[in-house]
C-alpha cells in the first residue's frame, strides 16, 4: 500500500493545535483588554506596529496565523466527515484553500507593514 | 450476601429463526459480588440455555467476553453490576462488528487486520546462536511494555467513530501492536509495517477522538500509540522528500 501525504497538512495541523492552545488564548485576552483600552502603551497601537515591522515579530504573527489557519481547515475537514458529510474532497480543497489564501495574505500584509 | 433481582435486556439474534436482533428480558437475582458476566451465565445455566456468547477466564485476561454493557464497549468480567445504575442492564453484542449469533459478534476483519501489520520480531539479520541472547535494558522495555498488554479483546474498534465510518480503518489495537513492535529494540521490521501503518486506511484515518483509550479495560492507551506514530511517520515523509532516508514512499 502506497504511503500516505498526509504527514503534509497533518504537520501544520499538529503545529498549530499547539499554538492554538498556547498561544491563542493570550493572543485573544490581549485582543479584548485592548478593545476596552487596558493595555500598557508597549501593547497599544504604536507598540505593537513596531513589533510587527521587526523580522522576528513577522516570523512570530506569521507563524501563529499560518498554523492555525491550517490546524482549523484540517480540524473542519475530520469533524465535517465525523458528522456524516461525506463530501471529503470538496471539503479538503474548499478548508485547505481558504487556509492557503489566509497564509498568502498573512504574508502580504504582513510584509506591507 | 445481599441479593437484588437485575432484569437483564439481552439482545437476541438467531439467524435461522429472526428475521432482525431483537431484544429478550430476564430477571436475575444477582449477588453483590457478581460482574456481568455471572449474570449471563446464570440466564444460561438456570433461565436460557439458548443464549449464545463468549467467555473463558473470568478474569479479564483472555478478553473473549467483551459486549456493549449500557452502551458502552466493556469486559463483561471486569463490569460489576452494584457499579451500573439501578434499572435494566441493555447488553448487546459489540457494536462494529457483525453478529454471528446473540451476543457472538464476526471478528474476521479484526483479525485480519492483526495479521496486515506483522506483530511479531522481524530482523533483516539473524544473530547466531552462539552469540547468546538479545539483550534488553529496563528502559529499552518501558517504551513498549504497555502496549503488550493489549487481550484483543476489540472494545476499541466497538468505542472507535472512525472505524464505524470508515471499515478499511486499520484500526486502534492493529496499528498499537504494530507500534509494540517498532518500539522493541530487538526489531528491525518497521519499514515493512510502515507499508500498511502509514498509508491511508493506516494511522491517517485516526481523528484522535480518544475513545479507544477511554473503553480499554488493560489500560494499553492505543490513541497514545497512533500519535506516536503518526509523529514518526511525518518526520519519515519530511526525511524523503528531502533525500535523507525515510524509508520507501
Amino acid at each position: 500500500m502506497a504511503r500516505s501525504n498526509k504527514p503534509m497538512v497533518w504537520s501544520l495541523f499538529a503545529a498549530g493545535g499547539t499554538v492554538a492552545a498556547f498561544v491563542m488564548p493570550v493572543l485573544m485576552l490581549l485582543t479584548i483588554m485592548a478593545g476596552y483600552g487596558q493595555l500598557t502603551d508597549s501593547l497599544g497601537y504604536e507598540g505593537m506596529k513596531s513589533f510587527a515591522s521587526g523580522w522576528m515579530g513577522k516570523l512570530f504573527l506569521l507563524v501563529v496565523i499560518v498554523t492555525c489557519l491550517w490546524h482549523a481547515a484540517h480540524r473542519a475537514r475530520t469533524a465535517l466527515h465525523g458528522l456524516g458529510l461525506r463530501a471529503d474532497k470538496a471539503v479538503a480543497v474548499i478548508g485547505y484553500g481558504i487556509a492557503s489564501l489566509g497564509s498568502l495574505l498573512a504574508v502580504f500584509y504582513l510584509l506591507r507593514i | 450476601m445481599t441479593q437484588r433481582t437485575v432484569e437483564l435486556s439481552i439482545l437476541r439474534y438467531r439467524p435461522e429463526e429472526d428475521d432482525k436482533p431483537w431484544f429478550q428480558t430476564y430477571q436475575v437475582p444477582c449477588d453483590e459480588d457478581w460482574v456481568v458476566l455471572d449474570a449471563i451465565n446464570y440466564v444460561k445455566d438456570h433461565l436460557d440455555g439458548s443464549l449464545s456468547y463468549r467467555w473463558s477466564c473470568h478474569m479479564a485476561v483472555c478478553g473473549s467476553c467483551s459486549m456493549m454493557i449500557n452502551g458502552d464497549p466493556a469486559l463483561s468480567c471486569k463490569t460489576f453490576i452494584r457499579d451500573l445504575p439501578e434499572g435494566p442492564v441493555r447488553i448487546e453484542p459489540l457494536a462494529n462488528f457483525p453478529i454471528e449469533r446473540d451476543l457472538v459478534v464476526v471478528m474476521d476483519d479484526f483479525m485480519e487486520k492483526l495479521q496486515r501489520v506483522k506483530p511479531y520480531l522481524i530482523r533483516s539479520t539473524e544473530k547466531p546462536l552462539e552469540e547468546g541472547q538479545h539483550l534488553q535494558s529496563p528502559a529499552e522495555l518501558k517504551k513498549f511494555k504497555q502496549y503488550t498488554l493489549c487481550i484483543n479483546c476489540a472494545c476499541c474498534y466497538s468505542a472507535c467513530p472512525q472505524y464505524a465510518l470508515i471499515p478499511e480503518f486499520i484500526g486502534p489495537a492493529a496499528l498499537t501492536l504494530a507500534h509494540r513492535y517498532n518500539q522493541d529494540s530487538r526489531d528491525q521490521g518497521r519499514d515493512e509495517r510502515e507499508d500498511v501503518v502509514a498509508s491511508n486506511e493506516g494511522i491517517w484515518d485516526c481523528s484522535f477522538a480518544g475513545a479507544c483509550s477511554d473503553v480499554c479495560p488493560k489500560h494499553v492507551d492505543p490513541a497514545s500509540a497512533v500519535q506516536q506514530m503518526k509523529i514518526a511517520s511525518t518526520v519519515d515523509w519530511f526525511m524523503r522528500r528531502l533525500g535523507l532516508g525515510g524509508g520507501k514512499s
